[in-house]
This record gives structure tokens, sequence and C-alpha cells, in this order.
């Protein structure tokens, strides 16, 4: 097998050492190491993989916006090697049957570990529970379970969820949207969408959800994973209940951490996006949240759609936008750049902490020898325009295009084996 | 100016600029002389998506008054109704050598759409979209105010104007706020809580919730109609208290000034938001806001389309 050396990163931007790379693992860390391949590192930060904990592949049912494989490859580009595959699929994954399906075609196209999220209701309907311990017990060994794209509503069916998947140590991934305050609405409420004439979407309905969740996580003393978090008060609601020590553990998106509402006054939907863009207040405050760890990890909610789906009026067009490929940059613009984050700050949320939300033994493993050779080698000083027709995706959808962000992937490394060399995938 | 697309668009000397020509095609249009020439060999289409016998016929009537080609293009029975995308209609439009397009559609901003996504290359006028604006409506409503207030002239400082109703869906409202604050008028939108939007106090408009205590001092008022459904959605209770608290009727419509219009973008609800004898009185200026709206839209399309081509 050949062998691999990372020479001259800077291990979590921190100490500068070569990385063997041997048989899947990490063999030695040191000076003057030699191996089969060099990658030349200077200048870079070497991260372990990113594991993405909200990634909509799309497959079985829009291969045409995405498929299990050109998803991996988007995430191997963007330095990611584990992403969980939403389960708003058709069919839903929602029965073993699927998850294992989805899995499979994961291994195949062996870029990533693909780790299928099982629904935590029949259909997402919100009505029924689906039947979460087939699909822990499953090959595909479901952890995460979540309605995305939908909130659990019922608090009912909520309750007995985060009790159910005690058993088998399972997190259920809220999608905090409550539904009677978020008919029809297009955007963020606020003095945009009152200009723009767009349905409003207010923070409360986010907010009002998780603060429920956590209540009723504490009451039943299990683990309760929010998604997307996106306003100042949803920031609030996490901090006080961690203080609390209830067992929750939230996510934000780089887009979120990236945009406000303000760049809907275009009406272009390549912003349409759901939880919707917020306001300067709430940017502030999911940031200062990740970087003083209420928020636990970023997650991309990497949403495909093909271009008819964007390329049309705001509200006829489809909610998300894609983000594998940018996420590590928009993080270094975000939170690295502006001083709130260092790099093993960065390691922790998109890799340690995602991986231990997600039960994944094999990733987020410390840059340490004998470890699982999961790795990206990330170049922090490029500056590179995001030209949407480049993307490797199965879609176009990225709200980038035009904006110039700082970094690029060098290097990915995939249990031992590159997917990613010279910034091109393998 | 290459589209109207909100009344953001237009600052105080385009405003008047507008109206200025309204009131010089109007005149024209009065002494009698028929079809006036400069639109000659233009291609105006209407691409309503919404029902609109109101404003499309306005339209329609101001563009072959300048001697434009008038294409008719609803949404019903029309491609349209089997799914055609707004980027594909459009397509088509430009093929077809569109010079303006005038457009009413329900989704907010769908105008910005197409004026903004390289899909034609004509002008766009906004004829209404969802609940964002309907500039055209604030242009001629500005009209009416200054031929009533101002003697057809200038702009409309120290005009007091109160906007009553569902200001929260109403794109006439939105344009109106914008556009007679940029001609020096202030504006007092009145309605219930439900129906104001969030962040109204950043209009820079006055803020009642009081009808009655609205009335004294106003220069005119313009309803906004509501849609009875929207009791179903609980913004408010039932017709009947909506039109007990904020319909326009002829106890309040006495506690105006004498010489205060009261106007209404139609089509209004009698009985609602306004009660038949008011809508009738001398002081409604209802139908001639209609008749004026076809002077705007003369003066819009006119402006816009340069008016060169073909003039005599």
């Amino acid at each position: 097998m050949t062998s691999y050396v990372i020479t001259g990163g800077s291990l979590l931007g921190e100490e500068v050492a070569d990385l063997l790379i041997d048989e899947g693992v990490i063999r030695e860390i040191g000076k003057n190491l030699k191996g089969d391949v060099v990658v030349d590192a200077a200048g870079c930060v070497v991260l372990p993989g990113l594991v993405d904990l909200h990634t909509h592949l799309r497959e079985p049912g829009r291969e045409d916006a995405e498929t299990v494989l050109s998803g991996s490859r988007a995430a191997a580009k963007g330095g990611f090697t584990c992403v969980h595959a939403m389960a708003n699929t058709n069919p839903v994954a929602d029965s073993a049957g699927v998850v294992e399906q989805v899995w499979r075609l994961g291994r195949e196209a062996g870029l990533v570990e693909v780790r299928p999220v099982g629904a935590v209701t029949m259909g997402l309907a919100g009505q029924n529970l689906a039947e979460l311990g087939a699909m822990a017990d499953s090959a595909a060994a479901v952890r995460v379970f979540s309605d995305d794209g939908k909130c659990v509503y019922d608090a009912a069916i909520m309750r007995r969820a985060l009790e159910y998947v005690k058993a088998f140590d399972g997190v259920i991934a809220q999608h905090a949207q409550e539904p009677r305050l978020t008919e029809d609405a297009q955007m963020n409420e606020g003095i945009v969408s009152s200009k723009l004439g767009l349905a409003g979407w207010p923070a409360v309905a986010e907010e009002a959800i998780i603060a429920r969740d956590v209540l009723l996580a504490q009451h039943v003393g299990a683990r309760l994973h929010v998604c997307h978090l996106s306003t100042a008060g949803s920031v609030d609601i996490i901090r006080w209940a961690k203080a609390r020590g209830i067992n929750v553990t939230a996510e934000v998106t780089p887009h979120h951490l990236f945009f406000t509402d303000d760049v809907v006054e275009s009406y272009d939907p390549i912003y349409k996006v759901n939880p919707p863009l917020r306001t300067a207040a709430d940017v502030e405050a999911v940031r200062a949240g990740l970087a003083d760890g209420t928020i636990d990890i970023v997650a991309t909610d990497h949403a495909p759609h093909p271009s008819e789906d964007k390329d049309c009026e705001w509200s006829a067009a489809a909610f998300g936008m894609t983000g594998l490929e940018s996420a590590l940059a928009i993080v270094n613009a975000t939170m690295v750049r502006t001083k709130a984050m260092s790099w093993a700050q960065v390691a922790d949320r998109m890799s340690f902490a995602p991986a231990q939300i997600g039960k994944v033994n094999t990733q987020g493993q410390a840059l340490a020898v004998g470890n699982p050779a999961n790795i990206v080698v990330f170049n922090p000083d490029v500056e590179l325009e995001v030209v949407p027709s480049q993307s490797v995706s199965g879609s176009r959808n990225t709200p980038y295009g035009g904006h110039t962000l700082p970094g690029q992937v060098v290097a990915t490394f995939f249990a031992g084996k590159p997917t990613v060399l010279e910034s091109e995938l393998v | 100016m290459k589209h109207l697309l909100s009344a953001t668009d237009l600052t105080r000397d385009s405003a008047i600029t507008i109206l200025d020509t309204a009131s010089q095609l109007a005149a024209a249009t009065a002494q009698g002389v028929g079809k006036l020439p400069p639109l000659r060999g233009r291609t105006v289409v209407n691409l309503f998506y919404e029902d609109s016998t109101r404003t499309r016929t306005s339209f329609e009537a101001a563009a072959k008054r300048l001697s434009a080609d008038v294409i008719n293009f609803s949404a019903k029975g029309s491609s349209v109704s089997k799914g055609e995308s707004l980027k594909d209609t459009a397509l088509t439009l430009e093929a077809m050598g569109a010079d303006a397009v005038v457009i009413r559609h329900h989704s907010s901003g769908a105008p910005h759409r197409l004026a903004n996504s390289g899909w034609i290359s004509g002008g766009v006028v906004n004829a209404g979209d969802g609940t964002h604006e309907h500039p055209t409506q604030a242009l001629l409503d500005a009209y009416t105010l200054r031929r009533h207030l101002r003697d057809n002239n200038g702009d409309l400082s120290g005009v007091k104007v109160a906007i009553v109703g569902d200001v929260l869906h109403s794109r006439v409202a939105r344009s109106n706020a914008i556009l007679l604050q940029t001609l020096g008028a202030s504006v007092r939108l009145v309605g219930p809580p439900t129906l104001l939007p969030f962040g109204v106090e950043t209009w820079g408009c006055e803020v009642s919730y009081d009808l009655d205590g609205a009335l004294d001092d106003v220069d005119a008022v313009m309803m906004l109609r509501v849609q009875r459904e929207r009791m179903n959605a609980a913004y408010f209770p039932s017709a009947h208290e909506y039109s007990n608290r904020y319909g326009l009727n002829s106890a309040r419509a006495a506690r105006m000034p004498e010489h205060a219009i009261v106007m209404h973008p139609g089509p209004m609800n009698r009985g609602m938001e306004i009660t038949a004898d008011v809508a009738d009185s001398k002081r409604s200026v209802i139908v001639e806001q209609v008749s004026n709206g076809v002077s705007v839209r003369m003066a819009v399309l006119y402006l816009l389309l340069g008016g060169t081509e073909g003039t005599a």
C-alpha cells in the first residue's frame, strides 16, 4: 500500500510536523519523515477529517439534484471524511431497508463515510414513530434520527422519540420550526420581510420549539440535538439549558454565520433557505455561541437543488443551498480570520464534536499515531472566487457564487487513502 | 429609468416628472386628438398572473392611446396554466420582441426577477406583485392627491394622508407609504395591530390603531381593501367587528376636515371597509382615481420607452 507523508503542515494550527500515513492509519508524526508520496503542506493547517452531521444527499428519489456519489465527491472536496445523510429522501429513510441502501451506496462511492440519518416518524408525517430500533440495529447502525425539513411538532411524539432512542444511545436532531407560526413563510420576519412583502418566519417559531424540547429532554433525561440554530434567542435558550445540565447539543450552518437577510432584497432565490437567513444581531450571536461552545458544531445543511428550482420567482423556489465545498472557507472567513476561534477549536466544532454526537467511532479522532488517517490539509491563505459551475456537487445552488472566499482544501485523506490531492479529486 | 419595480425607484424629481407628464398627456387626450403617436411600433406586453380587469385594462388603454401595440398575456388558458415557468414565458416574450413588459404576479419580487435575471432586455413595469408593491397605483394616488390638494403642481409637502386597513397584505399601502413621503406628504397608517407589518415603526409613518382619533387633521383618507377571509386566520374576529372599528362610515367621514377626500384603490368591499354612502359621496374621488390611472400609466410607459422612435 502506498504511504503518504504530509510535510510541513501545522497540526491543528499549532505545532509544525510531518505526518506519515500508512495502512490506513497515522503511522508516525515527526520531522523529516519519508513516504512514497509527499503532500507539501507548508503554510497549511492539518485537521482531522471533517464530519458533517447534516447533509442532504437526495438519493433515493432526487438523483437529478444529487446522488450519494456526487454528494460524496463534494464532501471530499470540502475536506469531509464523514457525512450524515438526511432522511427526507423519496422514499423517506424511515426503515432499515432505506437506511441500509444509503449506507451501501456510501460504501460503494468510498469517498467519505456515509452515515444515514433515520426519520423520527413514518414518512416524516409527525404522527407515528418510525422503526427507530430496526434502523439502529441495521447494518447502517443509525444513531441520529431526524425529520429534518419538518419539525417533530407534536410534543407527545417528541417526548416519546427522545425517550425511545435512549435504549441505543441515539439522538433526536430536531428541525425547530413551529408550523402554525410559519405557514407560507418565505424569509426571516423582520424589517426586510415587511419591506419586501414576503411572509415572515419569526424567530419565535424556532425558539419556542427549542425551549419546549430542552425541557422535554430534561424531563426524560434524553439527548437532544438542535439542527441549524439561527437566532440570538435560540443561542440564549441553549446556553440556559446547558447551564442547567440538560444534555443538548446544537449546530449552526456556515451560511447562518455568513449572510444576513439583507441579501434577500435581490429577490434572488439562491438565498432562500430553511431556516431563513436572519439579522446582523443573530449572525453576531451565533458566531459568539459557536466560539464559546454554546453551539457545539458547524453542520452544512448542504441542500442541493436542480437549477429550475432556483431559476424562478422567489415563492416558487425551493429552500436550500449547497455548502459542503465551501464550509471550511466560510468558517475561516467568519470565525478564524476574525480571531473568534483557533484552528484547534475548528477541529472540535467540525470533527471531534460532530463525531461524538453522531457516535461515529472511526471519525473525529485526534491527529495521533495509530489513529485512523482521516485528515484534511487546508491552505487558509489563498483567496479564491467561487464559480458555481465548477462545483463537483450534482447541483449549482451555492450562494457564494462571485464571492472571493479565503482558503482551499489541498488534500483530504479518508481512511488513509487520498480523496483529494493538489485540490482536485483523486 | 429602465424599469419601474418599486416606489423606491423614484426620487422626488422623477416622480414629479411622471406626474407632470401624466398631466400633459391627460390634457392632450382631453382635447380629443385621439391616439397620440409616440409609441408607434413599440410592443407592450401585459403579463398578468392574477385576474385584474381594472389594472390590465388601464395599462392597455394607456399603451393604446400612445399608439403602442399591445399583447395581453394572461395566465389563465395560456401556457402558464400548463406549468410554464416565468423564465420560459419571459424568454418567449423576448423572442417576440417585447419592448416593455407590464407584469402582475402573485409572488412578491417576480418583477425584480423578470428585470434582473437576464431573461429579457425590455423594460419591466410592476403592476402589483404579491404583497410587495404597486408603484403605478401610488403614482395615480399621488396624482389624484396633487390635483385636489395642490392644484396639480409640485410635490405634496404638508399633505396629511391616512392609509387605513390591511397594511400588512397591501402592496398599495407599501408603495404609497414610500412615494407619498418621497413627495413630502406625511403618512399615518391605521389598522388593527394584526394587520400592521412587523417593524412598521421604521417606515417613517405615524402608526395608529384608532381610526376615530386619526381623522381630524387629514387631507385624505385612503381605505384599503380587506379580504373577508382574513378573519379565518384570526387577523380580526369578524367582518362585523372589523367594519365597526375600521370601516369608514358617514359618521367617521364627518370627522374629517371639509376639504378632505376619500380614496380607495378598488375593488371595494362595500359595507366592509367603506359604506356605500361614503363611497358615493361628494368627497369620494374613487372613480376619478381610475381615470387618473390611465394618464399616469401613459406617462410611465412614455418615459420608460423613451417615446422617441416613431414620434411624429
